[in-house]
């Protein structure tokens, strides 16, 4: 059955008053995990905005069993559960490793390629705010070339980002997505999926950051569409090795036409230095990589 | 360690020091073990596979890719609720250094067996304890093993001393010097370890049905929860701490003075004592070197010096009273450490220091550093190194000179 706002578990496992900065989409995100998840979890956390989010002791707002983890040990520390689970013959539930983009891309990947390599039974939430926003927004290993922050204070950050969800991929894990938190039921289907599905499952979920990229709270869902209308941020699936683009990029790819990613550099306070031979690359990347989906598609 | 009863079945084998850190674990029916190879550690790892890949030890091994993870998963499986174990010995001890502190914060009972290695630079894979001594302030127990026999029986009773406090326990013994030397040890009975040792019981839940989040940000002040009940402030909990460590120590004698009465090797003390009673000169030494301190202190009663050895076994909690009783005899008390606090002195001659300041005691205090990085240590060099100090057994005095080296060859 195909999923819709109708449908979806009316169960809130992420109640309302948590300390997120308003227009965030992790709280957003993080709320239609939990439903596909139907509470049926534990998450492990490290250090980022969902430790914000998690609230301070002793209130949470998250009525989810959940333990608090150090940066780098997110998987291991989902590892950890499911062995101790396994250990005590406990079954039925799923552990959530879910970290942001420095604690996946950067000082997290050396434990989540450990536990994707031993294919160790837990689904992976990276959710994407391309820098580091908890900390008042750096430069990580997923900011975009060209961006402003708190370390690429003048000059804007002179690399781009890591594609973490192709390493990932190249682990030949079963389950590898992406996700936008502007479409929460593309999000909700494949956390959904992924519960289904045995060993490590890894799932990027984009997350604009309206005081880390500069613009109105009021415009999280918009930027998020046009991340994906620009193709900025594609939306597919690779189960065992079958890719499949789903949601707005599977109807994008049939219209056959991408927005120009400057519509997308515009709106954002981070991209104002940009410079137009950065924007010329960054537009030749999206566009190779945009026609390499197409045609894994269509194979 | 002397056999009173001799209807008590033993079970000898020749064990190096690993393989009895391996025992000791599968006899504890560890749940869930994750570790990651360093030399002198790495044969400890390889015979705990075996015994789960042969079926014989029903426990999830997981192989990690690094020792940070290695303690991460034994913490995590731990808020589960399963017996977790994990070994390593210097840089992987080092590389642990964050998740000791978290394991401790979390009040979880991990076990962990540390191979004592130095620590490079340079690189050295040979044996002295600086590597533990580093993790002093971590908010881990930590018991110190003179021989293989006692690396097996003190991971048992670890399990049982870490699981009555909640603070997790690191079990050291000597890279080399005992990890691969072969000694004769009694490996107990599982029926009798199962006696001895019970399931473990979490303090923590995760369960849906009652959902808990553990290790939120925790603020200075103690607040307020949705009840209106005030619940610890940080540095509420890091008291509480404090106290399980300190009072840890009543349940480390106790623990082993009940291994003793089924085991027939009693462990009722903080640390052991030979020829304390008449010595006027006490050498501290931990670890296998107390062993060897007691061949210098036999070299030494044949001269004419009566010298009694005092060997260090729980380093963390510090028996602070316990000594002091224990020394209240002495006028010279000669400190060997294998390690040294840069710019002071050995750690355990600054406990000792420490542990006397108040007392009625009034013995002069010498410290040598001894066996950096694998130097070969000499009963002769200890008795030597005594003799040397006997001029300043007159002066009554705490000494406050940086410590001797010994660097004979």
């Amino acid at each position: 059955m195909k999923t819709n706002p109708i449908n979806l578990t009316e169960t809130e496992y992420l109640l309302s008053g948590n300390r997120t900065c308003p227009g965030c989409a992790l709280s957003l995100a993080y709320r239609h995990i939990l439903k596909a998840l139907e509470g049926q979890v534990i998450a492990t956390v490290p250090a980022s905005c969902l430790t914000v989010l998690h609230g301070m002791y002793p209130i949470t707002s998250v009525n989810v069993p959940c333990v608090n983890t150090p940066f780098a040990s997110t998987a291991a520390s989902a590892t950890g559960l499911v062995a101790g689970l396994r250990a005590l013959g406990r079954k039925g539930l799923t552990v959530l490793a879910i970290a942001g983009d420095g604690g996946t891309h950067d000082i997290g990947i050396q434990a989540l390629s450990g536990a994707a390599e031993r294919g160790d039974d837990f689904i992976y939430v990276c959710y994407d705010n391309e820098g580091y926003m908890n900390t008042g927004n750096q430069r990580s290993g997923s900011t975009p070339l060209g961006v402003i922050s708190g370390t690429t204070p003048i000059l804007g950050k002179q690399q781009n980002q890591k594609d973490i969800t192709a390493i990932m991929e190249a682990h030949q894990i079963p389950y590898v997505a992406t996700a936008n938190a502007s479409y929460p039921l593309d999000l909700y289907e494949k956390v959904r999926k992924a519960k289904a599905i045995q060993g490590t499952r890894f799932i990027h979920v984009f997350t604009p950051c309206p005081p880390g990229w500069d613009f109105p709270f009021s415009d999280t869902i918009k930027i998020g569409q046009l991340a994906v209308e620009t193709g900025w941020v594609v939306l597919y699936e690779v189960e065992n090795g079958v890719f499949r683009l789903t949601s707005a990029s599977e109807s994008i790819a049939r219209r056959g036409k991408l927005k120009p990613l400057t519509d997308y550099f515009a709106v954002q306070g981070r991209f104002r230095r940009i410079t137009q031979e950065q924007m010329n690359e960054l537009q030749d990347w999206v566009n190779t990589r945009w026609k390499r989906y197409l045609a894994r598609a269509a194979s | 360690m002397t056999r009173k009863n001799t209807n008590i079945r033993t079970d000898i084998h020749i064990l190096d020091g690993n393989q009895a850190a391996a025992y000791g674990a599968k006899l504890s029916r560890v749940q869930v073990i994750a570790a990651y190879p360093i030399t002198p550690q790495t044969p400890l790892t390889e015979k705990l596979s075996e015994f789960v890949e042969a079926g014989e030890l029903k426990s999830e091994y997981i192989a990690v890719e690094s020792e940070h993870s290695a303690l991460t998963v034994c913490t995590s499986a731990s808020m589960v609720g399963a017996r977790t174990f994990t070994a390593t010995s210097a840089h992987g001890l080092a590389y642990m250094h964050e998740m000791l502190h978290w394991a401790a914060g979390a009040r979880l009972p991990v076990v962990l067996a540390c191979v004592n290695r130095a620590i490079g630079a340079p690189w050295n894979i040979l044996n002295d304890q600086q590597d533990s001594i580093s993790q002093r302030d971590t908010g881990w127990i930590q018991i110190y093993a003179r021989n293989n026999q006692e690396i097996l029986d003190s991971v048992i009773q670890a399990y049982k001393i870490a699981e009555s406090v909640y603070v997790p326990a690191m079990v050291c013994y000597d890279g080399y010097v005992l990890s691969h030397a072969e000694m004769p040890v009694d490996i107990p009975s599982q029926q009798d370890v199962d006696r001895f040792l019970p399931p473990y019981k979490p303090h923590t839940i995760l369960d849906p049905a009652n959902p808990r989040n553990y290790n939120l940000v925790t603020l200075a002040n103690p607040r307020v929860n949705t009840e209106g009940v005030l619940c610890h402030g940080y540095m509420e909990l890091r008291f509480l701490l404090e106290e399980a460590l300190e009072k840890s120590k009543d349940t480390i004698i106790n623990v082993g003075q009940e291994f003793g009465e089924i085991f027939r090797r009693d462990y009722s003390g903080m640390f052991w004592q030979d020829r304390l009673d008449d010595a006027e000169i006490v050498i501290v030494a931990m670890g296998s070197l107390a062993m060897e301190a007691i061949v210098a202190a036999d070299m030494l009663r044949k001269e004419g010096h009566r010298a009694g050895v005092l060997g260090l076994r729980v380093f963390r909690p510090f028996p602070k009273a316990d000594l002091v009783k224990a020394l209240n005899k002495c006028r010279l008390i000669v400190v060997f450490d294998k390690n040294i606090s840069y710019g002071s002195e050995g750690a355990t001659c600054s406990e000792i220091k420490s542990a006397l300041y108040g007392s009625d005691i009034k013995a002069a205090i010498r410290n040598f550093i001894v066996g950096l990085g694998g130097r070969d240590v000499k009963a002769r060099e200890l008795a030597d190194a005594v003799k040397k100090s006997i001029p300043s057994l007159g002066e009554g005095v705490v000494s406050t000179y940086y410590p001797e080296w010994i660097c004979d060859i």
